[in-house]
């Protein structure tokens, strides 16, 4: 399991106005992608000093795939990444501030303590 | 040698650029006595005429990421673009340009160094909201130079908050060592009780108004010895879980000093997040 690779999927993918929509529109056919081109890549290196033993576990996958936001809370994904990135796909399809009290009205059934988010 | 002239927490409310912005229905109805508080803590930091600002805050996943993540890190450049793309997207922020105060960058990486704390630095340093935020609320204008100070609050495993006490008394220390005949401001931002991407998030006031309760306290009255008894990594879980952002206010009261009763208090109860403005002045307030 890799908290950290749920989370660098969520943060290249946020950072990236392109792959936002293409997340929002293809989330199956965007995570097959980005972890066939994305997940092994050092942000600070040239693409040719990338590393090689990055991957999704099944259940991590099927969760991206999925947009299961609690699915990856309770994997242990960092909360702000989750919300940061679901937001801004599907804030646009509600009243203000109805996305952000849905995603709460989802998560209702945790209680504390919450999934560990170390890395 | 400087002087410190104010030493100023907040919150950062990334709202608060787009509320008080924004006019006819578009404006919402807690917009007016926001701007209100606002300017008023405003003021307590232009009667002070600070020439340089120190600005503590925290990267919220922007340019420092989990593969190279510091504890505490200084930016040491002449200039800082600030804002992100997900800030614009989010918030409305926009985007801006800070001149760097780099000799006294210089002096806190040396001297925090040799005091013990093996500072990271940056010489190319975009930064979030954690201090665009307090520009924007505390000096619109935009005309001083800066030097950011960045705190992990994010990404475990963090330093302890005694940590952050000890590093704000240490930047107190280092500010009034720089051999330089300036006014220094030293402005902190936090959270009080805070939930994101969780069950209580975005509730009709913060997560846990008690803990807001108490916090407000501690740093009104300057009680570190308090705070430090109470608080620790694993009680911050429980007000809510983006609530370790209350380390960087615990370091500004190390800035303030222990006892140091701040000179200006307010506070305003929003849905979501309690904000929370809090002024010393160290030698007085003769500005």
């Amino acid at each position: 399991m890799s908290k950290y690779l749920l989370n660098k999927f969520l943060f290249t993918v946020d950072r990236d106005p392109e792959l936002v929509e293409r997340y929002r529109e293809e989330p199956r056919a965007t995570v097959e992608m980005w972890e066939a081109d994305y997940a092994n890549r050092i942000l600070g290196c040239h693409e040719g000093e990338s590393s090689t033993w990055l991957r999704f576990d099944d259940v991590e996958r099927e969760a991206l795939a999925a947009h299961d936001y609690p699915r990856l809370f309770e994997l242990g994904a960092h909360p702000f990444l989750t919300l940061t990135l679901f937001i801004a796909m599907f804030e646009r399809d509600h009243e203000p501030l109805g996305f952000q009290t849905e995603y709460a009205r989802r998560l209702s059934h945790l209680s504390l303590p919450y999934p560990d988010i170390a890395t | 040698m400087a002087e410190l002239v104010a030493v100023i927490a907040s919150t950062h409310h990334p709202f608060y650029y787009r509320a008080s912005t924004a006019t006819g229905e578009d404006r919402p109805p807690f917009a007016d006595e926001w701007v209100r508080k606002v300017e008023a803590f405003r003021e307590t930091l232009t009667r002070a005429r600070p020439d340089v600002l120190v600005m503590v805050g925290s990267d919220h996943f922007h340019q420092l990421w989990l593969d190279n993540m510091p504890q505490f890190l200084v930016g040491k450049a002449p200039f800082y673009d600030a804002n992100f793309y997900n800030e614009e997207r989010e918030f409305g922020l926009p985007r801006m340009l800070f001149k760097g105060q780099e000799d006294l960058s210089s002096h806190v990486l040396r001297e925090g160094l040799d005091a013990g704390f093996d500072l990271a630095f940056s010489n190319e340093l975009r930064i979030d909201h954690s201090i665009t935020c307090p520009i924007i609320t505390l000096r619109p204008q935009n005309d001083l130079p800066i030097v950011p100070v960045y705190t992990n609050i994010f990404a475990p495993p963090l330093p302890r908050p005694k940590r952050f006490v000890q590093l704000g008394q240490t930047i107190r220390e280092l500010v009034e060592s720089w051999p330089a005949d300036r006014r220094v401001a030293v402005i902190g931002t936090g959270h009080l009780s805070l939930e994101l991407g969780g069950p209580r998030q975005f509730g009709p006031h913060g997560p846990d108004p008690e803990f807001d309760r108490k916090a407000v306290e501690w740093i009104s009255t300057g009680d570190i010895e308090g705070c430090l008894a109470e608080v620790t990594l694993d009680s911050l879980h429980l007000p809510g879980n983006a609530t370790h952002g209350f380390m960087d206010f615990m370091l500004m009261m190390g800035v303030a000093g222990e006892g140091r009763k701040a000179d200006y208090v307010d506070t305003y109860d929003l849905f979501h997040t309690m904000e929370a403005y809090f002024t010393w002045y160290p030698n007085g307030g003769q500005a």
